[in-house]
């Protein structure tokens, strides 16, 4: 990556997002720095979690959205009907809110998207895993049993399998869709580190509930609500001093 | 209403007993053919055939024939339900116009009477399809394919079992988390490859139970294969997908109507009744503890 810090990779244009009727999103334009966090927050429903699946087309699972508008992820609309979604999702790694390792063992959990891009070499497959692993920071804790099903790690270290997995596939771009609101502190914390270490390799977009998350791991936050993006900047300027009342009141807990 | 305590007293009574009628039903069913069946039951009877007019002897090709017939209906069955199963929960949408019309079309497949499979596979497999071939391969003057055999009754059972093993599949399938689905596309794999790696070996108990359940509810069925392939005797058992086959439901139907001697064979009657009975309730048993299986798993 020989680029600036400040070089867009996801660019939305007026997306508009809708369930049948129902408008999730309302012309939502943004862009999205390479090597950077970025938050979305916002209350329930307000869109952010729509906005983090249609950067994905994992929207396009659920019957009835359509779509209006542009996301051009490095300058390639991925709503193009030329576009490979199988090849997008290579490339946009997404982790989910409720852990979801597969049934199987922990070393067939991560080999798992290298299998389906056709590598089948053992040693090869190893070294991806092992790789993968360290850099979810829980080779230490399971290099001994990497046999053992991904189900019997603690939640923390099911999370931290999740995106081992998604790392095995090398993508560009990490969605994280509340990675650890159904963990403990201690496990939080593990990784929110680890979100601020693979910045310098990924872009990562996170939506958390947690604004102390936010100002914490990001470096850019967007906020959301009632499907709108309401304002967009570095964070340490959103939580200090944004510049619409509807962010200020947010992010200070007077709704929300 | 007013509440009385004889309404109460009363619904226990009489819940009570309408429950025990139906455990004093099965087990007077159970003894009657186990007392019936139990002298004449002997590995010799299972593994020889009919003599004597089938006054004596065994029921040896009869359960050849059975086994034939629901392995062969199995095969057919059980890979053409399961792919509709898997078009059904996987690819096609819930609105969808097309799998509302298969829906549609498995609930009333399930509800048309056996017999009418039978004389559907008399008309369309052998006079239709059978007739077919026959014109296409044969000398014009014998009949090989356009007649009852092993091929036609066993396809005729596999369309009446389809809807058990469709639905069975389905609710298998969709009993597998939406989020493992996720998981898999979101790292890249297509539909096909979630399904496969997926879906289909978290589900793979319930495609079992699937063919169980299809294979038990086959195995018990005479009327479907009345006209499509089951024999009263044979000589020899079926070597080609064109022979005809005894088979036990059809064997009792047989004996008890249309032996020159009804009382002498009793024996034999219940005893076939018996094997038959054993054959499905093992199945059964198997498709139960399958699914139990399955559910403990999806809880854990």
């Amino acid at each position: 990556m020989t680029t600036s810090m400040d070089e867009t990779r996801i660019r939305t244009e007026g997306l508009n997002l809708f369930y049948g009727p129902k408008q999730a999103l309302k012309s939502v334009s943004v862009d999205l720095k390479k090597s950077r966090v970025t938050a979305l927050i916002g209350p329930s429903g307000c869109g952010k979690s729509t906005f983090l699946r249609a950067l994905n087309r994992m929207n396009d699972l659920i019957d009835d959205v359509h779509v209006e508008g542009k996301v051009l992820i490095e300058g390639v609309d991925i709503y193009d009907p030329k576009v490979d979604v199988v090849e997008l999702r290579k490339r946009v790694g997404m982790i989910f809110q409720k852990s979801n390792p597969f049934p199987k063992s922990i070393y067939e959990n991560v080999a798992y998207g290298p299998r389906i891009n056709g590598v089948n070499d053992r040693s090869k497959l190893d070294e991806m895993v092992e790789r993968s692993l360290r850099q979810a920071a829980l080779w230490d804790e399971v290099k001994d049993d990497l046999t053992k099903s991904g189900l019997a790690l603690s939640g923390g270290q099911q999370q931290r399998l999740c995106i081992a997995r998604a790392m095995a596939v090398n993508p560009e771009i990490l969605l994280m869709d509340e990675p650890a609101s159904a963990l403990d502190p201690i496990a939080t914390a593990k990784i929110e580190e680890l979100i601020y270490q693979l910045k310098s390799t990924y872009t990562i977009v996170i939506v958390t509930h947690n604004m102390q998350q936010a100002a914490r791991v990001s470096d850019d936050t967007a906020f959301f609500y009632l499907g709108e993006l309401i304002e967009m900047d570095e964070t340490k300027k959103m939580f200090t001093a944004p510049s619409k009342k509807q962010t200020e009141d947010y992010v200070t807990g007077r709704f929300g | 209403m007013r509440n009385a305590p004889w309404l109460g007293t009363l619904t226990v009574v009489g819940s009570g007993a309408a429950a025990l009628t139906i455990i004093l039903l099965v087990v007077v069913v159970m003894a009657n053919i186990l007392i019936g069946g139990w002298d004449t039951l002997s590995w010799e009877f299972l593994s020889a055939a009919p003599t004597e007019g089938m006054t004596a002897g065994g029921v040896f090709p009869a359960i050849v024939g059975t086994f034939l017939r629901v392995i062969l209906m199995s095969i057919v069955g059980v890979p053409i339900g399961a792919i509709t199963a898997i078009y059904l929960s996987e690819y096609a949408s819930q609105r969808s116009i097309f799998a509302r019309f298969i829906r549609f079309a498995v609930n009333t497949l399930a509800g048309v009477p056996a017999i009418v499979f039978g004389l559907f596979g008399l008309g369309f497999f052998i006079q239709f399809v059978g007739g077919g071939m026959d014109r296409a391969f044969g000398d014009g003057v014998e009949l090989r394919w356009a007649q009852p055999n092993l091929l036609w009754a066993s396809l005729t059972m596999a369309l009446m079992t389809l809807p058990v093993v469709i639905v069975s599949v389905e609710e298998a399938m969709r009993n597998v988390p939406r989020e493992l689905r996720e998981a898999s596309l979101a790292l890249g794999a297509s539909r096909w490859q979630t399904v496969y790696k997926v879906v289909l070996p978290n589900s793979i108990t319930g495609l079992l139970t699937g063919g169980v359940l299809a294979v038990s509810r086959g195995a018990g069925e005479v009327a479907p294969i009345l006209f499509t392939g089951a024999a009263y005797f044979l000589p020899h058992l079926p070597n080609s997908l064109s022979d005809q086959f005894m088979e036990l439901g059809y064997h009792i139907y047989v004996m008890s109507t249309q032996s020159p001697d009804v009382e002498a064979t009793m024996g034999i009657q219940y005893a076939t009744t018996l094997v038959l009975l054993l054959l499905t309730f093992s199945l059964n048993f198997a498709a139960v503890y399958l699914r139990y299986r399955m559910r403990k798993r999806a809880i854990a």
